[in-house]
């Protein structure tokens, strides 16, 4: 063995052993921030009260039904109003945009609004609409996160348009049939699980963000499933409560905060078990 | 056999009349992809029912060629023809024709398989609807009429609910000549259609080819010159966009006119 392969194997372990450190180095906190969190927020899961009861005042017993359904129906409708914008956008990025000045200067914005602060969301939402009308809404939160999930979608439909193979839609093309129909019937249909997972990537995310809700879906001590005032919603039910000085409430807060973490942890598994039996 | 012109003639009737009838009238095309021009003062014909081969080495403009047949450029904005080429006499280029009608009458398969992401049966179904709207029972029959022709009925005949891509590659690609007769066009135009396959699938295709000229105006680009050799009627030699010998295959391989062609064709170029 000459030298110059024994010292390329010897990189190849030095690397190996640096990049397998790396690795361990992020699962540590990933496992002891999910380990705390359902340490801590287990037990309150663990009750039956916490999904039937509303948030109880101090030193009350109760659960997190009015934030939990809360929570649903904003990123419901959140999704549903950014949804079909992103998608359409993205389409026509990756379809119809190729190369014109329009879709470079969209794309570029979008990736600027990607990388938006969400409280930037929040606060806009909150001078546009919240302002005007004088009360907090569960529509204007819905707003705020549809405003989160387009340039998700947008970037992750444009992407997996681009996936495509040119030769299937030249296939299409070939047949003589009009671009609306080979989008419609052919490319949506190869990208169609790249899009889903997008979509779902865009639910983990609103799951969790707070600061668009703080100023616009505010919040809702008791049941209300109306959109036209204050809903409750968890993420700012675990702040609220997690900053209050009760014990109780910082346990309902952990819980809330497990919550949401096995739900954005289902949809990430969702969206992978779906990406991987891609045809 | 009909007269065939070589390009060192100009060509007023490249075919002699009465013998065969040119079903694609190809006149002074030039074509540029931006400001490259890949196609010069190409003027050939091509004759109904028959083969006709294009061959040359890369880069020499035969697909390009090919691809101005069905106006497939179109699809790109920096791409653009002029000349005429006519179909039953109609120009094609003409901006006033319809694309989606002239994509109908010529048909195209690719050098790739691309089969579309749905089942065997909606893959042929699919570019039957766009112009047709038959009865489940017109369908199918139609789809089995189209696998027929293109040999891969009784292969797939019990499996038409199955993905496309489950198929192997020369299945694919006689899928995707099925799709493209499905929809009854008059010239079927074969874009190196077997250079991803397999010899057994190329020998397949390549007696499919031989029967579809019955029915059909057949024009291939191969990099094979023996394909060319063992499939077309008629071959035209192109070489940096020019259109350098058109003749029957048999006389321009065993006698090409021109030294240039021979050199390509005997291998000491290209």
């Amino acid at each position: 063995m000459n030298a110059l392969h024994l010292q390329r194997r010897r990189v190849n372990a030095v690397m190996l052993f640096i990049s397998g450190l790396a690795v361990l180095f992020g699962l540590f906190w990933l496992f002891w921030i999910l380990g705390t969190l359902f340490y801590e927020g287990g037990t309150a899961l663990a009750r039956a009260s916490f999904y039937y009861q509303m948030t109880p005042p101090p030193g009350a017993d109760g659960g997190m039904a009015n934030a939990i359904a809360g929570s649903v129906a904003l990123i419901f409708v959140g999704t549903l109003l950014g949804t079909p914008v992103g998608i359409l956008a993205g389409t026509y990025l990756a379809e119809y945009g190729k190369g014109n000045w329009l879709a470079s200067a969209t794309r570029f914005l979008n990736d600027v609004l990607l990388s938006a602060p969400s409280i930037v969301i929040g606060l806009f939402v909150y001078s546009v609409y919240v302002a005007r009308v004088r009360h907090f809404s569960g529509w204007a939160g819905a707003v705020a996160l549809s405003l989160i999930v387009i340039p998700v979608v947008v970037r992750t439909t444009d992407d997996m348009l681009k996936l495509v193979p040119n030769s299937l839609r030249e296939a299409a093309v070939a047949l003589g049939c009009p671009t609306w129909r080979m989008v419609l019937l052919i490319t949506y249909r190869a990208a169609r699980t790249g899009i889903v997972t997008g979509v779902l990537l865009a639910v983990a995310r609103i799951s969790g963000e707070t600061a668009p809700l703080l100023f616009t879906a505010l919040n809702n001590q008791f049941w209300s499933l109306d959109m036209n005032g204050p809903v409750s919603n968890l993420p700012i039910v675990i702040f609220q409560f997690a900053m209050s000085p009760y014990q109780d409430w910082h346990r309902l807060a952990w819980g809330g905060a497990a919550l949401i973490t096995l739900a954005v942890l289902a949809l990430n598994i969702l969206a992978r078990s779906l990406f991987s039996r891609r045809d | 056999m009909a007269l065939i012109h070589t390009a060192v003639r100009p060509a007023e009737s490249p075919l002699a009349p009465g013998e065969l009838k040119a079903k694609l009238r190809i006149r002074g095309l030039n074509f540029h992809y931006g400001t490259y021009q890949a196609l010069r003062n190409i003027t050939l014909d091509i004759p109904e029912n028959k083969v006709t081969a294009f061959i040359g080495p890369s880069g020499c403009g035969k697909s390009t060629l090919l691809r101005t047949l069905n106006r497939m450029y179109s699809l790109y904005p920096d791409q653009r023809a002029d000349g005429e080429v006519l179909l039953d006499g109609e120009n094609l280029l003409d901006a006033r024709q319809d694309v989606a009608l002239i994509r109908a009458k010529v048909g195209m398969v690719f050098q790739k398989p691309t089969p579309f992401p749905m089942s065997i049966f909606d893959n042929i179904a699919f570019g039957v609807r766009l112009f047709e709207r038959l009865s489940r029972r017109e369908m199918e029959e139609r789809v089995e009429w189209a696998l027929t022709r293109a040999a891969l009925w009784p292969e797939v005949r019990n499996i038409l609910h199955r993905n496309g891509n489950s198929l192997s590659g020369g299945q694919q690609q006689r899928l995707c000549i099925a799709r493209c007769i499905a929809i009854r066009p008059e010239v079927l135009l074969l874009d190196e259609p077997c250079s991803a396959l397999d010899p057994i699938s190329t020998t397949r295709i390549e007696e499919l080819i031989h029967e579809l000229k019955n029915d059909y105006t057949v024009v291939i680009v191969t990099h094979n010159m023996q394909q060319a050799a063992r499939v077309s009627d008629f071959t035209a030699y192109m070489y940096l966009g020019e259109l350098i010998e058109y003749g029957i295959t048999d006389s321009l391989f065993i006698k090409p006119q021109r030294k240039a062609t021979e050199d390509y064709i005997t291998g000491r170029f290209g």
